[in-house]
């Protein structure tokens, strides 16, 4: 009997073992990524030079810098450098022709791929150029300024915690729009003041915090999961009952993930934004909606019985 | 014909005028918070929530007046218990209000200088005014700051326990509102405490 107990406790083990070292598999470094990490990532990097015939120590081009960390922690993290960059990069110094080269798009590879058909590329590039990130500029917005391809990772189907997908989602747009040179890297147009901008709107940290820029300057439709019509000022939603009512508009853009995957639960309307949140007019709970208006129905009652009485009864 | 008391100072009276308005103006306002919608609106919902807050301020600071008030003055006595018979004498009230009053009975317990509440009078005032107001106070000013709000109280958003016990305590209020305007209908004549509650005099 004790034998057979052992057994059991060690194919337990042995299973709990198996699936730790499945979940926690390291992800593989490519040798050849090592490389380029050796200059790319760091902010100084150092070689031999010839010429001089000494060592010597450069600053890296901050536009030019990959956190490795990051790298290894993003969607195209199995990548090596060449998939996307140019085979000659493997020679140092550079050739200086090969910044001629144009940087491949999302749609080089996601275009028609089954693989990542859910993901709906077409349609996400319908809305970009249908965005004001489009029509107001050139053809050099291209994905890769809000998608850093070197640390982009999904979030909003990924991330059970909203609060965290608000945060990374929100610093995309912060990155450029609360970042002066970055900014005017674009345009010459002068980058307005965020906090300024938005001082009509009441708690102002509570709502930063709370939802992501898109939900009020992007157009919302059913077909993707994360908006990226982005609209022109003018065009934000300033209504708060647009969010704040039973049917938020934020069920159909930041919580439609969950909503799809979590209706109405214990008769809370909006009952997704109660995980992690929660917002006036749009939480109510049917049940005491009902028992409210019950109480007051029967309160009502009972004094206008009571008052029929005294008068009639005087 | 009794003779006539001053049983309302001008402070009560005052007090109790501002505070009627503000719970006018409070529940019309949460209510159309909490009911917001795109296609009706009784309140646009910005001017709600900042007649809302600013109302409730109001509200807030007369109530610290009030408990002042009342520590300092003698209409805090009539807010204070007897415990001994209480039960006793909130059934007689009970049975005046629901058989005793159609009967044409004398009220059991006659509004006197030293008596200005019957006792269910005192069960529900010393209700609302010590217990149900003070939570709806405090929820109200802790929803000023709901950034400071702990994330989870017991297992719920923090913003969200708060709010529901905000609107737990502002509906039961609002209940006895309605309640005490009746009530307030059984006197001399229906509009007599009405009248009291102006000048002053009962």
């Amino acid at each position: 009997m004790k034998k057979l107990n052992l057994i059991v406790l060690l194919l337990v083990l042995s299973i709990f073992l198996f699936s730790q070292e499945e979940t926690e598999k390291p992800i593989e470094h490519s040798p050849e990524n090592s490389k380029c990490f050796n200059c790319h990532g760091s902010p100084m990097y150092s070689f031999y030079n010839e010429v001089l015939e000494r060592n010597v120590t450069k600053r890296m081009n901050p536009y030019f810098l990959v956190d490795s960390v990051s790298f290894y922690d993003q969607n195209h993290s199995s990548f090596v450098c060449i998939d996307c960059h140019s085979y000659d990069y493997r020679t140092f110094p550079h050739d200086n022709e090969l910044q001629m080269d144009l940087m491949p798009s999302c749609f080089d590879c996601h275009e028609g791929d089954d693989a990542t058909a859910e993901y709906q590329f077409e349609k996400i590039d319908h809305e970009f150029i249908e965005s004001v990130h489009s029509t107001k500029h050139s053809d050099e917005f291209t994905c890769w300024m809000c998608h850093n391809p070197h640390t982009y990772k999904i979030n909003a189907r990924d991330n059970e915690n909203i609060k965290e997908t608000i945060i990374y989602d929100n610093n995309i747009c912060l990155s450029c729009h609360a970042d002066y040179n970055k900014y005017q890297l674009i345009t010459s147009e002068k980058n307005s003041n965020i906090i300024e901008k938005h001082d009509w709107l009441p708690n102002q940290i509570a709502h930063f915090t709370s939802v992501r820029c898109i939900e009020c300057h992007s157009h919302s439709t059913d077909d993707i999961l994360v908006a990226h019509h982005i609209l022109p000022k003018d065009e934000a939603v300033k209504k708060c009952v647009e969010c704040h009512s039973s049917n938020s508009m934020l069920m159909a853009s930041l919580y439609k993930f969950q909503a799809q995957e979590n209706r109405r639960n214990y008769g809370f309307f909006n009952a997704a934004i109660l995980s992690d949140s929660y917002m006036i007019g749009a939480n109510r709970n049917l049940y005491l909606n009902i028992l409210s208006g019950a109480i007051f129905g029967i309160v009502s009652l009972l004094i206008l019985i009571h008052a029929i009485l005294r008068i009639i009864l005087k | 014909m009794t003779k006539p008391m001053y049983l309302y100072p001008l402070w009560v009276r005052l007090w109790h005028l501002a505070n009627a308005l503000m719970f006018l103006s409070l529940i019309a306002t949460g209510l159309s918070l909490q009911y917001s919608s795109i296609e009706y609106t009784i309140i646009p919902f910005q001017y709600a929530v900042s007649i809302h807050n600013i109302t409730g301020i109001v509200l807030c600071t007369g109530y610290i007046f009030f408990l002042f008030a009342n520590r300092f003055t003698s209409n805090g006595n009539y807010y204070q218990f007897h415990l001994k018979g209480m039960l006793n004498r909130t059934f007689i009230q009970l049975r005046y209000y629901s058989y005793g009053i159609f009967k044409n009975e004398e009220a059991p317990f006659p509004i006197s200088a030293d008596r200005k509440f019957n006792p269910l009078q005192k069960i529900s005032y010393v209700f609302v005014m010590y217990f149900l107001m003070p939570i709806v106070v405090i929820t109200g000013v802790a929803l000023f700051f709901p950034d400071m709000l702990p994330d989870k109280i017991v297992g719920i958003v923090g913003i969200h326990f708060i709010d529901l016990i905000h609107i737990i305590s502002g509906f039961t209020l609002s209940i006895f509102m309605v309640v005490h305007i009746y009530f307030c209908t059984i006197g001399k004549t229906p509009l007599a405490n009405f009248k009291s509650m102006i000048n002053g005099w009962y």
